[in-house]
């Protein structure tokens, strides 16, 4: 049965294989089942090589299979093969098995994505790699699947290229595990030197005999390794910016696969740390330590319901390292499998979450889903316990065996971990608080929603006040023409009598009977008529203007009022309704009933969407990993030698180099209560901030916590600034500064070589003063001896 | 007067049968010439190419007969070589090797110069003509037991390819290419030259066995002459220059971007794999044979110009956005590690034959070898994607080729893992000996430095990859200003062509998976380096 192991790796490679090829023919659901088939293939195959190992003997339990023998040079001779022993078959049992449900998942997930196939590929081909790392019988293989897995996650980080974010993060993912990939590189050439041998079974035996001098180093440069790729201080950063890839690929790589080999590296070479001073070791466990620390503290900052889980993961690799530093390598891989099951339930649900919101990821905007997406929450919940260490879930079995151990090594580190766990159940009972309990936040108003709608109102209100100012304009011009209309009327009254006046005494002068007497009176008739004609115009005209002046204070009360409107609208934005930047449960719903009608596009479109429970094909696997989450500690109960069935089983793979404890088991049931009442202490304190509002969560979400992410900012602006610029300087000086130095020669130079410039001015010329210049370096340095 | 002549000047005792390949390469230049000039131009179609692919595999089928003749000698007397026209040319195993990887260069160049000149308009059979040539002066520098022979075939060599260089008549960049790689080329040969003179001046000898033994005389007596021995450093330090210079090695490397970026693509291709390993093998022959025994003044400049090199390389790779001028500096890193594998093959007394100078010469074979046919596949890519006028090289005119042209894509991926190093490929196979030699040599600082440079330089074939295959679906923005940019001419890969990358990709991943697919042949070549001064 144990000759299948091949097939374990051979599957998903297959199935990688086979989409390469008909991948574009397949319609989209058919490549996600074809992948998903593969990878349930895989775990069948693992199924049956682990009922194989298991029927033997324990010390029989190591078996080789070798495909075929690679010679790369001369006397190093490494064989493609297969290292069968209960260590890797651990690996691969939940590596196949997580992979498949997490495959089957994003048949859901990546429902409609146009490079739906590709995805699968891509999911297929790490898988592949990552059972080549574990299954490879020697380092170069394991280095194959590293550099594998490695390749993968940067083009699944950087899926969805798209946005410029993503490929970076693909990009800084890629460049921090090249720094790893060193470590590793130099590691296994010094085993190479020493051992004569990088297969994992001539180590084995060699690695006790090995200097101790070489055992620290070749320790410290694969502590390297696994820093990078289990995100470990000082190579963590890449890990939260991954969270941009699609949401399994963050469970699969995050979660279950990749970064745990990092730890799995150590474990495998435990005969080496073995070998090794002793506070190379110890370094291992501090390095886990303050990472677990530092990245608890940053998770309770994060408002990225991903991200959370991003710093949960780098917090719980720190356990795992602060396990093997310890040599508590059974607790380590204890804790390792259950953290697969609960995390990549934990992210699978996250996944759920986002799928269903409509693509949101932030916390401050879900709340109170419980009801609509009662699997997801449930599932959700489970994980959650499970994570914060409250018993019977798996995580408190786990993280209780590693605490115990720790301690006995050292009760600082002890101290540390336990605040971390404190962190933990804290920041995860946040998480599950701001997402599935309290009033229902995804519908509110966004606080830039808010400002938009503000500016849509003040934009309308400034129109109204631009029109009264326009409308005083021109009523104050109709007052003006209106009171000159009164002035000429007035003449034209004045002017009337005075005709009046003049046509009475020249017709009182005149006698009638004199000649032009009647046309005199005609014309004192016809004066008479003008005046009272006169004066109605000036009545009339008098009524325009008193209009005017009416229409004028109409207009300045317009004036006022649109101003107070505005002045309104402002007072209204002062007193906005305040978005929560630190929400709890209980936290207002945003009142916008004042404004609604203003508010934009994306906060009307909200109001349509329905957030709604996965399809069965993401809910399942949440389901099946959540029985996974609660029910995992039965692989190592601590209550009798028996009942620890992963201790047993590992041991064949330890060599002895497990730390046994000498802790009572008074001690043990202290230590156990200790840790249940910190979880709880913490949970009822998440409860009572988030829950209940008994604290404002601002006094506790300090951005001082966020020491991991300015870490990762200042990497990232030293990488993206003077990083870069250092290879720009590099290209610059190849061409430029060396140029300019040669121009900088002083003209002496050039004048003896004065032929050069009867060729061509400029870069030739220069080109040929730097070959000359470097072939007196080089004569100089051959004639070194006559000077030193 | 004739008389005098006739007692006067021996003619050395030839022996043709040994020196076939030699011949057939430069005759076959000659005579392509002559035949095509009796037809008229437009008629000779593509003639010229196959010509010269039969030239080279004949030349090339004329090795293994060799190679028996040269073993069945070592069977009677013990020693795997003959010698040729007076001792100024050493016919043995490491010849023949070098032999074969320049025929095979010269083959593979045809094929992909052939649709390269009919696509530009150039058809001509000279430029076939110059490539055979050079190829012949490959291989008389491989061979140099003199170093006049071997700066006769370093020019043999050079020339032709600063003409090639510029065969693009109506591109500038070519014209400039060639006048640049022309004017500095014939710099280092002076240089060169010059060192010929010194060295000859300080020893009294140009033969390499010659040289060899003066040194041996000096050091019998004790102290070596000062005087003598620095005129000797000095020649020695022209030579190393002139070689440095030719092999791309920094910082003598500054030519390669520009003639890199300028020069034809296919010719490019054959300056990266043929002119590289001819110009190493003269250095090795030369300094590990004629030099060895002052390698304690020498070896630590090779050192050091390695570390420069690597450094250089595959740093300043890393921020080129043109990929003819990224593939200068990976040809410059990959110059590094070759100069790494010659660092190992020294004797340093240590240990006998198997020692790490065994890891070394072979290391720096094998590399030469599977270096020369990954270039020339990518090359072969490089040709296709240049489209008419050979101007599109920039990375951007890469992006989702793997949707437009599936089989070019996935071809050209394993060809740029072979060169990143990932392993299943002869690159891995390659980097990793050389690395292994140095480590056994225990020169850990170049050997970190080595991996340090795969480390940084996989980031840059990589992009490349992830141009070709995650960039497609790209924005309409950049569809468009491609097509602006009249990018629409369609991606043509001619069957030639085709031909050569597949050769190149089958032999690129077989290698990487049967590293003993050379066989005793390379371990013979490597051999007969180590064992040259014996």
């Amino acid at each position: 049965m144990l000759e299948a192991a091949w097939l374990i790796p051979a599957l998903p490679l297959t199935g990688f294989l086979l989409l390469v090829l008909f991948g574009r023919k397949l319609a989209e659901p058919v490549a996600g089942w074809l992948a998903t088939a593969m990878m349930a293939a895989s775990f069948v195959a693992t199924v049956v090589v682990f009922l194989g190992l298991s029927g033997r003997e324990p010390a029989d339990r190591f078996f080789l299979q070798t495909i075929f023998t690679w010679v790369p040079a001369g006397s190093f001779q490494v064989d493609i093969g297969f290292l069968v022993d209960p260590l890797s078959i651990t690996m691969s049992l939940f590596i196949t098995g997580i992979g498949t449900l997490i495959h089957l998942y994003s048949i859901g997930y990546m429902h409609g994505d146009p490079n739906f196939s590709k995805f699968f590929l891509y999911l297929n081909l790490f898988a592949a790699s990552m059972l080549l790392l574990v299954l490879g019988d020697n380092l170069l293989l394991t280095f194959l699947g590293w550099e594998g897995v490695g390749l993968c996650s940067y083009f699944l980080i950087s899926f969805w290229f798209t946005s410029d974010s993503n490929a970076s993060a693909g990009k800084k993912a890629f460049v921090t595990n090249r720094v790893g990939d060193f470590g590793f590189m130099l590691a296994m050439f010094l085993l190479f030197r020493e051992i004569g041998s990088i297969r994992y079974a001539d180590i084995i035996v060699g690695a006790p005999g090995l200097a101790i001098g070489a055992a620290t180093t070749i320790t410290l440069l694969m502590l390297l390794a696994a820093t990078a790729k289990s995100a470990q201080i000082p190579l963590f950063v890449w890990l939260p910016d991954a969270m941009a890839g699609p949401t399994p690929v963050s469970a699969l790589i995050h979660a279950a696969t990749m970064v745990t080999s990092g730890v799995y590296l150590l474990v495998r070479l435990n005969p080496v740390l073995g070998a090794a001073e002793a506070w190379s070791v110890t370094l291992i466990a501090w390095v886990g330590a303050l990472t677990a620390l530092a990245a608890a503290l940053a998770a309770v900052v994060q408002t990225d319901i991903k991200k959370v889980l991003a710093y949960s993961t780098i917090s719980q690799l720190g356990y795992l390292f602060m396990a093997v530093g310890v040599g508590a390598y059974v607790p380590a891989m204890f804790h390792m499998i259950t953290h697969a099951f609960f995390k990549a339930l934990l992210f699978l649900g996250s996944g759920s979450v986002i799928h269903g919101l409509d693509d949101e990821q932030d916390m401050r905007r879900m709340g109170g889903l419980a009801k609509l997406m009662p699997i997801t929450a449930g599932t959700f919940i489970v994980g959650w316990l499970a994570i914060a260490g409250v018993p019977p879930f798996s995580g408190f079995w786990s993280k209780d065996e590693i605490l115990l151990y720790v301690f006995d090594q050292s009760p600082l580190l002890w101290f540390v971990g336990l605040v971390t766990a404190l962190l933990t159940a804290f920041y995860m009972t946040r998480q599950v608080i701001l997402t599935f309990f309290g009033r229902q936040r995804f519908f509110d108003a966004h606080e830039s929603e808010i400002q938009a709608a503000f500016v849509t109102k003040l934009e309308v209100v400034n129109q109204g006040f631009g029109e009264a100012r326009t409308a005083v304009d021109t009523s104050k011009l109709a007052i003006e023409k209106a009171a000159s209309d009164v002035a000429k009327r007035e003449e034209g009254v004045v002017t009337a009598q005075l005709a009046l006046e003049e046509a009475t005494l020249a017709v009182s002068g005149s006698s009638p009977e004199a000649e032009g007497h009647e046309k005199l009176v005609k014309a004192l008739n016809k004066a008479s008529k003008g005046v009272p004609k006169a004066e109605s115009v000036l009545t009339k005209a008098l009524a325009k203007a008193t209009e005017a002046h009416q229409g004028l204070q109409a207009a300045e009360a317009a004036l006022v009022d649109t101003a107070a409107a505005r002045r309104g609208i402002e007072d209204q934005r002062l007193a906005a309704p305040e978005v929560a930047t630190h929400p709890t449960a209980l936290s207002p719903k945003p009142d916008v009933s004042g404004f609604e009608d203003a508010m934009p596009q994306s906060y009307r479109d909200r109001q349509e969407y329905h957030p709604h429970e996965s399809p069965w094909t993401m809910t399942l696997p949440l389901v099946v990993l959540a029985g996974l989450a609660f029910a995992g500690g039965l692989l190592n109960l601590p209550f009798a030698k028996n009942l620890k069935f992963l201790e047993t089983w590992l041991e064949p793979s330890l060599f002895g180099n497990e730390r046994h404890i000498g802790v009572t088991t008074g001690t043990k049931w202290i230590l156990a209560v200790i840790a249940i009442a910190v979880a709880l202490v913490a949970i009822a304190a998440a409860f009572a901030v988030y829950l209940r509002a008994r604290r404002s969560p601002a006094s506790l979400e300090r951005s001082e916590f966020g020491l991991a992410v300015s870490y990762d900012e200042a990497i990232a602006n030293v990488a993206g600034g003077p990083g870069k610029r250092g290879f720009d300087v590099a290209a610059m000086f190849d061409r430029t500064v060396v140029d300019g130095a040669v121009n900088a020669v002083p003209t002496a130079v050039r004048s003896a070589a004065g032929w050069i410039r009867l060729l061509q001015p400029g870069l030739v010329r220069s080109y040929g003063v730097m070959v000359v210049l470097g072939t007196g370096a080089v004569t100089l340095l051959l004639l070194r001896s006559l000077f030193l | 007067m004739n008389t005098l002549f006739a007692q006067e000047a021996q003619i050395p005792d030839i022996e043709w049968s040994l020196i076939w390949p030699l011949l057939i390469l430069s005759l076959a230049g000659v005579i392509l010439i002559t035949i095509t000039s009796l037809v008229p131009r437009t008629r000779t179609g593509s003639f010229p190419a196959a010509f010269t692919a039969a030239s080279a595999i004949t030349a090339a089928m004329f090795i293994p007969s060799t190679v028996a003749r040269v073993n069945d000698q070592q069977l009677v007397n013990g020693r795997a070589e003959f010698y040729v026209l007076a001792r100024s040319i050493a016919v043995d195993n490491f010849t023949l090797f070098i032999t074969g990887v320049i025929c095979l260069a010269v083959a593979m160049s045809a094929f992909l110069l052939d649709d390269y000149l009919r696509r530009e308009g150039l058809e001509s059979p000279e430029w076939y003509a110059l490539l055979m040539l050079s190829a012949s002066g490959g291989v008389l520098l491989a061979s140099a037991e003199d170093l006049i022979v071997a700066f006769v075939g370093l020019e043999i060599l050079s020339i032709a390819v600063y003409v090639l260089a510029a065969l693009h008549l109506r591109r500038s960049e070519s014209q400039e290419a060639g006048f640049k790689y022309f004017v500095l080329g014939a710099l280092s040969s002076a240089i060169f030259l010059y060192g010929i003179a010194l060295v000859y001046g300080a020893t009294g000898s140009t033969n390499l066995r010659g040289i060899n033994d003066s040194m041996f005389a000096v050091n019998d007596r004790g102290l070596v002459p000062a005087q003598d021995s620095s005129l000797l450093l000095v020649g020695i330090a022209f030579m190393l220059v002139g070689f440095a210079f030719k092999v791309s090695a920094a910082p003598f490397h500054i030519w390669t971007p520009d003639v890199y970026q300028g020069a034809p693509s296919p010719v490019v291709g054959f300056m990266a794999s043929g002119v590289k390993v001819a110009a190493f093998a003269g250095f090795l022959r030369v300094f590990l044979y004629g030099f060895s025994d002052l390698q304690e003044e020498w070896l630590p400049i090779v050192a050091a110009l390695a570390v420069i090199t690597l450094v250089v390389g595959s740093f300043v790779a890393v921020v080129q956005t043109n990929i003819k001028r990224m593939m200068a500096y990976s040809s410059i890193t990959h110059a590094g590690f070759m100069l790494i594998g010659l660092h190992s093959a020294t004797k340093d007394g240590l240990g006998g034959s198997g020692g790490p100078e065994i890891l070394g010469s072979s290391a720096i074979l094998f590399y030469l070898f599977s270096y020369s046919v990954m270039v020339l596949g990518t090359f072969a890519v490089i040709t296709v994607m240049g489209r008419t006028g050979d101007g599109q090289h920039s990375i951007d005119s890469y992006r989702a080729l793997a949707r437009s042209q599936p089989l070019l894509a996935g071809l050209f991926v394993v060809l740029l893992f072979a060169q990143a190093g990932i392993p299943f490929t002869s690159g891995f196979v390659a980097k990793f000996r050389v690395i292994l030699a140095a480590s056994e040599d225990q020169n850990y600082v170049l050997a970190g430095v080595a991996m340090l440079a795969a480390v940084v330089g996989a980031y840059l074939y990589l992009r490349v990859v992830v141009a070709m295959f995650l960039e497609d679906e790209t924005d309409d923005a950049v569809d468009v200003a491609a097509a602006d940019a009249g990018d629409s001419e369609p991606i043509d890969v001619p069957p030639a062509v085709l031909t050569v990358l597949v050769i190149s990709v089958v032999v690129t991943l077989a290698l990487g998976v049967l590293p003993d697919l050379g066989g005793s042949f390379l371990d013979n070549a490597a051999a007969t380096l180590t064992q040259l001064r014996d």
